[in-house]
């Protein structure tokens, strides 16, 4: 059962061949005897209430293409009934009295919630190693960190133990953690997805996305989590182009004449080897599908990196500043004044990585600095989203390279070295900056005793609101390879 | 531009984070090493250019959307007060604020 | 060393509008303790801040009135700061983009001892949202939190640092409290903190061109308590240079038990706020179309209405700002107006600035409040026109309708009546008098005749003495004039 895709298993259960209740339990069984640490939080009553409704709607034929399916959300959506942590020791016991809206869309549609998953503290990091609750393991190699933010999202779809999950993108972080676990994530246009009820942390950047084994399945999820939310000043109408879709309409178009623009910026020295013979194995693949490949140029591209670590601290250390032992979350035991109970609330609910960024980002606000760091890193976040509208005018429909410069690194490997991590995120980094939707499938592994193991996602860019035209193109080459089907050993 | 350790109290002090000398130590050097990072954003001429706080307003006229003035609101104190680390009489409780 | 005063207002006000201004919970005063805070206003995990189009609109209307630019984009922007009362960490205002940008108050004050009028500059007027109240009673020495305020929307109007005196500074915010009452966008209701000055306060010697050091005194809930502290400020703040010390800028409360102004507890770096664009909230559009659907739908502006009364009813500039420093004045000086004739429009006025306004204060009402009402002014004014009562008698009828306080339309004349208050206005019983005071005040009227003009007073006494106050005074005159010219 936890082979089939989304598509899949909404036939059988339409059909009554298998039943949401039955379906739900087999999934909680192999996340109770799971050990990636993929999950946080499980509440098997809670989830097989929602089962249990879902078959009566099932019955009575009022279902639609998702009612029963078994969906998991990273802990950085808000939930009543699960625990809400963003995998902080700030939120550790925090039960949040309301939904997020992309969680309600999801229960509204009918899906069951598995339970909350593993992710880097407030979503900020690369490897799931910045999580207050452990590490999460990569099911292709248990040595191996999964990515990050999203880790426990792309584990828990590559280890079979859901067969949908929410992830959030702030730099890379559905589109990474789904190309070092070997699954297809979509991070949408900004605005597209509600952030109401996502715990925030860089509010220009944030964007909900899904998390699946195929991109079909992200497309039928996406059908569920698009669309405009008053409670969003961000959130983008149907006017501006945020019209309720189906993402799947486009799927079975045909590739012929699609030009592919390959940033030469992206294929420079600190590209893995292995990881550019996957990706151009699969940019021959397309070609062999009817496209063509148009060599571009994306200048600004190396400095996305201090563009987006100026300017997602400045946000996360003012979104962040609620968290202060007043009114939920965490408060320090002993305290002599408010001062102190500020303090020490925060510097022993905080991890180490967010207290970090909270640093920067308190820094560059700072009234002499602002101009010089916040201000200019906007400026030039400007002239990066000028480059992709550059290329996407005259010269290519969408963009293609690698999602990161490697496969997964080991465990522990980089945890003492933020800068180091950050560079791995060159390729994901302007996308977010600009707003533009991107993806990442599967197209191989990695080579050697250790990298062949894991496995090395292809990016898909488009322009604004193209999710239909990118979730084609994946699924014209997952119909032409087999990538996305393969499991991990063991799962 | 480099930080100085006066620098990291300060900044710890506006973002309310404690921290002793030993950590102030440690994440000077760290700072400064993601600052180094940033100064290559110095050599990028940006004159005339517009910053760009919402990724679409490079494309899209974005104005802000207004809600009507009515009550949506309704008392649901027990419940948005339950998470509530010290609350007494429906108030939070926090140690004395001295003006 | 000659000093010189330099005062600047921050006022803060807020809104009547039914819900706050970033989410849907009502702002109505007097709520149990965070029953009104919903999870935006906690600043919960996830929740986010949507524009309530109530408040721009009244900052609209604001902007209007003053004369001010209304910024066809503004920006919303983020103080951050920790304190218990603030949910965020950060408080959603407007820095370097604010909704409105100029602007001008104009009111009357005394100076020198004279009334004279002013103009002061407006430096601008921004949205924010209010935050929350710590309550100090003791719980078991710790404070309690109140969120219900956190979220009100309010316009903090700032003033250019124009004032120079106590008197100049509370007649400003006298009349900027008048009028946001006016426009209907606040309740001016002080006590429940609708209405809140901030005063900045500095001193220099005159002549110099540099500012002195400022100090803000804050949150001011009263017009006494604020012409209190800065007369106290003043005085503190030269004194202690003259004492060869100097004025350390701080913030500042008024004690109004030990009457003295306390430096707040200082933190202890200088707050840096770290303004910048709010991403939740995308810039503010306002459009030509919606500031003159705005304007159609507002109330004659005080400065529209002052300007009328100046070239309709020919009155002073002086008369027409105090008899639109509020509306209640207006449009009972309207209504006056109306029944009595624009021929009367002056005597109205002087009537309203005069007996009534002193009546009023004696009596701490106000004009709404008033026992004598604008008809039966009104009619009182026609008879002093018309010669029935002299003004004498006329100031005795207003006493004895602002003591019956009743309705009747016609009181002036049921009591003209009932005193048996008329002029004598019969040219041949005046004529009887005036020859019979002639007769008996010989030496007056040589000394008339002999070019003492002033002369004449001494009779005209004389006449109204014979006729018991009720002669006319007017009728008197000219006819014992003309019997003296012979």
């Amino acid at each position: 059962m936890h082979n089939k895709t989304i598509k899949e298993l909404s036939t059988l259960l339409h059909s009554k061949q298998i039943s949401s209740t039955e379906l739900t339990r087999h999934y909680l069984d192999r996340i109770a005897g799971s050990t990636h640490n993929a999950f946080l939080h499980v509440d098997a009553e809670l989830s097989l209430a929602q089962a249990k409704a879902a078959d009566a709607r099932i019955a009575e034929g009022s279902a639609g293409p998702l009612t029963g399916i078994p969906i998991a959300h990273k802990d950085i959506f808000v939930t009543r009934g699960w625990r809400s942590t963003a995998a902080s020791k700030m939120l550790g016991n925090y039960v949040s009295p309301f939904d997020a809206t992309v969680v309600t869309k999801f229960g509204d549609a009918g899906m069951v919630t598995l339970g909350k998953l593993n992710c880097d503290e407030f979503a900020m990091g690369s490897a799931n190693e910045n999580s207050a609750f452990g590490a999460v393991q990569n099911p292709w190699d248990t040595l191996a960190v999964p990515g990050g933010s999203s880790g426990g999202s792309a584990a828990a779809i590559a280890a079979r133990l859901a067969p949908a999950a929410t992830g959030t993108d702030t730099g890379g972080s559905i589109r990474q953690p789904a190309a070092f676990c070997g699954i297809t994530g979509i991070k949408p246009t900004y605005g597209r997805v509600s952030r109401f009820g996502m715990i925030a942390f860089a509010s220009s950047l944030d964007q909900g996305g899904p998390m699946a084994r195929t991109a079909e399945d992200c497309a039928l999820l996406l059908n569920e989590m698009v669309g405009f939310d008053e409670r969003d000043s961000t959130s983008l109408t149907a006017e501006q182009g945020n019209a309720r879709e189906d993402f799947t309409r486009e799927l079975n178009q045909p590739l012929t004449g699609l030009r592919i623009g390959v940033p030469k910026e992206y294929f420079g020295e600190g590209l893995a080897a292995d990881v550019e013979q996957a990706v151009r194995a699969a940019l021959d693949q397309f070609v062999k599908l009817g496209a063509t490949l148009v060599e571009i140029s994306l200048p600004k591209t190396s400095l996305s990196i201090p563009v987006y670590y100026i300017i997602a601290p400045a946000e996360a250390s003012s979104n962040l500043s609620r968290f202060d032992g007043v009114r939920y979350g965490y408060r320090t035991p002993e305290y002599k004044d408010l001062q102190d109970m500020y303090k020490k609330t925060r510097a022993e609910g905080f991890g180490k990585e967010v207290q970090r960024r909270i640093m920067v980002g308190t820094y560059v606000l700072c009234h002499g600095y602002y101009d010089a760091y916040y201000v200019q890193a906007q400026k030039i976040r400007r002239l990066i989203a000028d480059d992709f509208q550059a290329a996407f005018k005259d010269k290519c429909d969408v963009i293609m390279g690698p999602v990161a410069p490697t496969v997964a690194w080991d465990l522990g490997a980089k945890s003492d070295d933020p800068v180091a991590n950050y560079l791995a995120d060159i390729f994901t980094l302007s996308t977010s900056l600009a707003g533009l939707p991107g993806m990442s499938i599967p197209v191989g592994f990695g080579q050697g005793e250790k990298n062949g193991k894991r496995p090395v996602g292809l990016q898909i860019i488009g322009n604004y609101f193209a999710e239909a035209r990118l979730l084609n193109i994946a699924h014209q080459y997952q119909q032409a390879t087999d990538w996305h089907t393969r499991t991990p050993d063991g799962v | 531009m480099s930080l100085t350790l006066s620098d990291v109290k300060r900044i710890a002090n506006l973002a309310q984070l404690d921290m002793d000398e030993a950590h102030a130590e440690i994440a000077l050097t760290e700072l400064n090493g993601i600052f180094a990072l940033a100064e290559q954003m110095q050599a990028v001429d940006t004159t005339g250019v517009q910053p760009l706080s919402q990724p679409l307003a490079a494309v899209l006229a974005l104005p802000l959307r207004l809600r009507e003035d009515v009550v949506t609101e309704e008392d649901r104190r027990a419940d948005y007060q339950a998470p509530a680390p010290k609350a007494q009489d429906g108030l939070y409780l926090v140690p004395k604020v001295i003006e | 060393m000659q000093w010189e005063v330099v005062i600047g207002l921050e006022n803060h006000v807020q809104l009547t509008t039914n819900s706050k201004i970033f989410s849907g919970s009502s702002i109505r005063f007097g709520a149990e303790p965070n029953t009104q805070a919903s999870p935006v206003d906690l600043a919960l995990p996830g929740v986010l801040p949507v524009l309530n189009r109530g408040a721009v609109e009244r900052a609209i209307r604001f902007g209007l009135a003053v004369g001010a630019k209304i910024a066809p984009r503004s920006v919303f922007a983020r103080k951050n700061y920790f304190y218990p009362d603030l949910p965020k960490g950060y408080q959603i205002s407007q820095f370097e983009d604010p909704v409105v940008q100029g602007g001008t108050i104009s009111f009357a004050y005394e100076k020198d001892g004279k009334m004279v009028t002013r103009t002061v500059n407006l430096t601008r007027a921004h949205l924010e949202e209010d935050a929350g109240k710590s309550l100090h009673e003791d719980y078991a020495g710790m404070s309690g939190i109140d969120l219900n305020r956190a979220g009100t929307p309010l316009l903090e109007i700032v003033s250019e640092p124009e004032m120079r005196s106590a008197n100049e500074a509370v007649a400003y915010a006298k009349a900027l409290h008048s009028l946001v009452m006016w426009l209907g966008v606040c309740d001016g209701n002080m006590q429940e903190g609708s209405f809140r000055c901030d005063v900045n306060v500095s001193v220099r010697p005159v002549g110099q061109k540099e500012f002195g050091t400022r100090c803000e005194i804050k949150n001011l809930n009263s017009f006494r308590f604020m012409e209190e502290a800065i007369h106290y400020e003043v005085r503190r703040q030269i004194e202690l240079i003259e004492d060869g010390g100097q004025v350390v800028q701080a913030t500042r409360l008024w004690d109004p038990d030990r009457k003295e102004t306390r430096q707040m507890r200082s933190k202890e770096d200088a707050q840096d706020y770290r303004y910048f664009p709010d991403p939740d909230l995308p810039p503010l559009a306002i459009s030509q179309d919606w500031i003159e659907r705005i304007k159609a739908d507002m109330p004659e502006l005080p400065a529209a209405m002052r300007e009328r009364f100046i070239n309709d009813y020919g009155l002073p500039e002086y008369d027409a700002l105090i008899l639109t420093s509020s509306q209640g004045m207006a449009s009972y000086y309207e209504a006056v107006v109306a029944k009595a004739g624009k021929d009367n429009a002056k005597a109205a006025a002087n009537w309203m600035m005069g007996d009534v306004s002193s009546a009023l204060n004696r009596a701490d009402l106000d004009i709404v409040d008033s026992p004598v009402e604008a008809s039966q002014l009104a009619l009182l004014l026609k008879r002093i026109a018309d010669g029935t009562i002299s003004n004498n008698a006329a100031k005795k009828v207003f006493s004895l309708m602002w003591e019956a306080g009743l309705e009747d339309e016609n009181l002036a004349d049921v009591i003209i009546e009932r005193e048996g208050l008329k002029q004598i206005s019969d040219t041949g019983a005046i004529e009887a008098i005036v020859d019979e005071v002639l007769a008996n005040n010989a030496k007056s009227v040589e000394q008339y005749r002999a070019g003492k003009e002033a002369a004449i007073n001494a009779l005209i006494g004389q006449c109204m003495k014979a006729s018991k106050g009720k002669a006319n005074p007017a009728q008197v005159t000219e006819l014992l004039k003309k019997k003296l010219a012979g």
